[in-house]
């Protein structure tokens, strides 16, 4: 039986607090970071840092600029958690949201960057072995049902996702109306929920659950 | 801008891909929409799935110390025992900014419309947290599945269980605590991993148990329990 005065602020302690936070959910998590626990935010950093960091990474193809990405979204966790309602969504969309806004607020400061050609496609990059077998699932999963959707709505919510493209800047690029962009944004958009929801077992839901 | 474009919004909106003009109309809109909120929940699951599309490099590890090392920063800087952050420096408070209209966008608004449907889970949550949280907790490991037991010094109990398959439909996990010799007394019903605040005091020396029962739980177990933990 071990005391829970691991939940203090030092260091040396950190190492057997984690094995103790490892089996807390996601939101439990964030509930401890309200309270302002440090060793929390870790334990949600070591769960979402990775897929943190290769999204910002994706949208700003730029390894500082994503890591000043994923460091003020992990800020915003710290500070924010508060906010958080675990009724009405998975800490994972709260803190992947935070992450992709941060990403794009930043994308769009660096207009020359987005000026460059940007493949479509995601690819994965790096060895996968080193990846979590959940990350790899998930990925492969999420890129199936990418690939089942129309040309057009997949390109679009690529752009917008990945590219940090906003719907108005879209419609210029791709040479079409802005309602047509808004149309292949929402169809798509609904569409992809539908594969995605079709794929999914309890097991797929988080790396928390595994 | 039409009622019927506003919720078409809710994709782009989702997708963080609307101009911060569009953006603030949809989000005075979503103050009244209720559709449009529980759509856009929705869709930023949705949303939030991409990232995991797209594989990549584990991040510098310096990163996760940078991040630790400015939080516990800015805690020094915070009143203490209050919830919300006085936050240093301009930067900082842009951040806040930024993730307080996230915040408006879903979270913020849907609790305050749902507030009363939810504030019994919430302050259960709030519970959980103060448990798990209570540098005096004790905390011991479970046989029969991944996860801790945790006590607070007033006895209330936490069961923090993970990776056991979701109950089957009709069926629902029972938690139990069992003193001595007595008969096993009911501590609430579950359907899946995650923190179960248990509904009965769990005493020093207790254990606390879990079986498998039809849905709306029983009033004895029926069953050995697989999963127990000591107090």
């Amino acid at each position: 039986m071990a005391a829970l005065a691991v939940f203090s602020t030092f260091d040396s302690r950190e190492e057997s607090l984690r094995r103790d936070l490892a089996h807390f959910s996601d939101e439990a998590l964030v509930a401890l970071v309200e309270r302002g626990d440090e060793a929390a935010l870790g334990e949600l950093y070591d769960r979402f840092g990775r897929p943190a960091y290769g999204l910002a990474l994706r949208v700003l193809r730029d390894e500082k600029l994503a890591e000043d990405a994923v460091q003020e979204a992990f800020l915003g966790i710290w500070r924010t958690a508060a906010r958080f309602v675990p009724e009405r969504a998975r800490a994972a969309t709260w803190i992947l949201t935070l992450v992709h806004r941060r990403a794009v607020d930043l994308v769009r400061r660096e207009e020359h960057r987005r000026a460059e050609p940007l493949e479509v496609v995601p690819e994965p990059v790096g060895g996968s072995t080193e990846e979590s077998a959940w990350l790899r699932l998930e990925g492969e999963r999420v890129r199936a049902a990418l690939r089942q959707l129309p040309d057009q709505q997949r390109e679009t919510i690529e752009l917008a996702y990945y590219g940090g493209f906003t719907q108005s800047e879209l419609a210029d690029r791709l040479g079409q109306p802005l309602g047509t962009i808004k149309s292949r944004m929402f169809a798509g958009l609904t569409r992809l929920r539908e594969l995605l929801s079709e794929g999914e077992t309890e097991w797929t839901k988080s790396p928390s659950t595994n | 801008m039409d009622q019927e474009s506003v919720h078409q919004l809710t994709a782009a909106y989702a997708l963080d891909a609307l101009d911060s003009h569009d953006e603030r109309e949809y989000e005075e809109h979503l103050r009244v929409c209720d559709s449009c909120r529980s759509e856009l929940v929705s869709f930023r699951g949705t949303a939030a799935t991409l990232a995991y599309a797209v594989a990549a490099p584990a991040p510098p590890p310096a990163l996760r110390e940078r991040i630790l090392a400015q939080a516990r920063e800015e805690r020094s800087t915070v009143v203490p025992m209050r919830r919300r952050w006085v936050v240093p420096g301009l930067g900082a408070a842009a951040a806040v900014a930024a993730a307080a209209a996230i915040g408006l966008g879903i979270w913020a608004a849907s609790l305050h419309s749902d507030l009363s449907g939810s504030r019994k889970a919430l302050s259960q949550q709030q519970t959980i947290a103060r448990v798990l949280a209570d540098p005096s907790s004790q905390a011991s490991a479970i046989s029969g599945a991944g996860g801790t037991l945790v006590v607070a010094p007033n006895r209330q109990g936490v069961l923090a269980i993970r990776g056991i398959r979701p109950a089957p439909s009709g069926k629902t996990y029972e938690a139990w605590v069992i003193r001595g010799k007595t008969p096993p007394k009911r501590a609430g019903t579950f359907a899946r991993s995650g923190e179960q605040l248990l509904t009965r005091p769990v005493p020093k020396g207790s254990l606390v148990a879990v079986t498998v029962e039809k849905a709306g739980g029983v009033n004895a177990p029926t069953q050995t329990p697989h999963i127990t933990a000591k107090a």
